[in-house]
């Protein structure tokens, strides 16, 4: 079973919780090492098949078109920026009570001072090939 | 120690199989298609049962599924097919075809997402699957890309291009990037079994070897290995970025700088110094350095100003305000930095980079924080956040 776990910019429990790049030096290595140790400890296990981080909100751009006319691009900078996608993991695991558990893993990523940011993961299942059964 | 190398061999071996099918049989698509199916059958059968001619083995296994298809199709091909076997003289396997695939699948008609995998295929033998997994794409599309390639290529005669030297800027163009790929990556964990910087360098010294009196092949080839020497210290054990400041210069490979400062001077004793020789003049100037702050600093700086003169590439300018900045002193960077029309990451890293030499930490952390959010790369982005972090602190 394929799940996709993704994560936000927003959806931080932590309180006061401020943006990376004004934490502490050492907290800022030990987080970025936790996201590598999870994703080894994925691939160790081959339950990993994906995971990347999206570039950051400034250059997310929204586009609609209705075929015809020429297409409307919207670009940043966005007020909700919260809301737009940080990254994702891509996993293949034997249940969906593995997929919250790595889930909840990453949630508790360290933040400042090595406290858990409890950041909230989005688990949605992959559609995969349609029952052999039916 | 009985098993033979088998993965190398082939890797060897798989253009020149290609050359002797296509000469033989005229068409390169097919040829390709055939030539592969016989590598696949080979990695399969010779661990256990290595044939006393494999180049030979891998030509009748070829030939021979290339007739079974045609032998599948319509009559009417199949009669144009059996002309063109007749026709075609069979000239032997001891002509080396390498270099002219190379040049067919580098061919300027090619952007560079069709022809890097192609080139990766047919010259450099790797499967479809190997190719996917080192650039992360499916495996379906990497093979639709080398179809699309090929499709695209129908009609090329399978020869030497007239025009040797401007057809031979596109040749170095895709083996540099492919390079880069390799050196640069990745985004995420790496899967990849193949190392990309590995393969181009082994395209590099097969192209180098077939055109030895070309002063940018050689280049060429001196600079993958000038840089490639530094790989080692280049990240930690845990994958984040080690700045050329802060290397361990003790890890680079020395065998590596040796060979490529040999290859440098050779090309450059040929007077024809075009953008890869500099390139690899400067690379060549870091690995000889003894430090960080003992370095050449000056003939860097002049070097990429010449650069710039011959590329008008506004990345060049950035680098050549790096140098500039460690000669004459950071506040004289800045001032090249606000001359520059660019609006990428690196940007606001070197101007975070300078600011902080200058004195400025908030300016500077200001500056990373912007770099980072501009990151295309997330060992890159990790890297700035830090340095934003740890500026921010004064």
């Amino acid at each position: 079973m394929r799940f996709m776990l993704l994560q936000a910019y927003g959806g931080v429990e932590l309180e006061g919780c401020v943006p990376m790049t004004e934490w502490d030096p050492e907290d800022v290595k030990a987080h970025i090492e936790f996201q590598h140790t999870l994703n080894a400890e994925l691939l160790d296990r081959g339950e990993l098949v994906d995971a990347q981080g999206l570039a950051g909100p400034d250059q997310a751009k929204f586009v609609v078109s209705d075929g015809t006319n020429p297409p409307k691009v919207i670009d940043g900078p966005y007020p909700e920026s919260k809301e737009l996608l940080a990254g994702y993991r891509m996993v293949d695991v034997d249940s969906l009570e593995r997929a919250l558990g790595i889930a909840a893993q990453s949630s508790a990523a360290p933040g400042p001072g090595g406290v858990p940011i409890r950041q909230q993961i989005e688990v949605r299942q992959v559609m995969g090939a349609p029952d052999p059964e039916v | 120690m009985s098993t033979p190398d088998v993965e190398g061999l082939l890797r060897e071996l798989a253009p020149r199989a290609l050359g002797a099918v296509v000469r033989r049989h005229g068409d390169f698509a097919d040829a390709e298609d055939a030539v592969q199916e016989a590598l696949l059958a080979a990695a399969q059968q010779w661990p256990s049962d290595l044939p006393t001619s494999p180049l030979g083995w891998l030509v009748t296994v070829a030939s021979r599924r290339l007739i079974d298809e045609v032998r599948a199709n319509d009559a009417r091909r199949r009669r144009e097919d059996a002309v063109t076997l007749l026709d075609v003289p069979v000239d032997g396997l001891a002509t080396d075809d390498s270099l002219v695939l190379l040049f067919l699948c580098c061919h300027d008609a090619l952007s560079p997402t069709l022809a890097i995998p192609l080139t990766l295929r047919a010259v450099a033998g790797l499967t479809t699957r190997e190719i996917a997994a080192a650039y992360l794409i499916p495996e379906a599309t990497t093979a639709q890309r080398i179809t699309r390639a090929k499709a695209k290529l129908r009609g090329e005669r399978f020869a030497m291009p007239e025009d040797v030297s401007s057809r031979l800027r596109s040749v170095l163009e895709v083996l540099y990037l492919l390079f880069n790929e390799g050196y640069a990556s990745s985004s995420g964990p790496n899967l990849a079994r193949v190392d990309l910087s590995r393969e181009a360098i082994r395209l590099a010294r097969l192209l180098y070897a077939q055109l030895p009196e070309n002063a940018e092949a050689g280049g060429l080839l001196a600079l993958m290995l000038l840089t490639d020497a530094r790989r080692p210290a280049r990240t930690t054990a845990t994958g984040e970025v080690v700045p050329l400041a802060e290397q361990d210069r003790t890890l680079w490979d020395r065998s590596r700088i040796t060979e490529g400062m040999v290859l440098l001077t050779a090309a450059l004793k040929r007077r024809e110094v075009w953008e890869y020789q500099l390139l690899a003049s400067i690379a060549g100037l870091h690995d000889e350095a003894p430090s960080h702050a003992q370095t050449r600093w000056a003939e860097i700086a002049s070097l990429y100003g010449l650069l710039e003169r011959m590329t008008g590439n506004p990345v060049v300018t950035l680098n050549r305000a790096v140098a500039v900045a460690m000669v004459e002193g950071p506040d004289t960077g800045l001032k090249l930095l606000d001359s520059l029309d660019l609006d990428t990451h690196r940007l606001y890293a070197v101007r975070a980079h300078l600011l902080e030499e200058s004195g400025d930490p908030l300016g500077a952390a200001e500056a990373f924080r912007v770099a980072a959010g501009r990151a295309t790369n997330l060992r890159e982005r990790d890297y700035l956040t830090m340095r934003a972090a740890r500026a921010g602190r004064g």
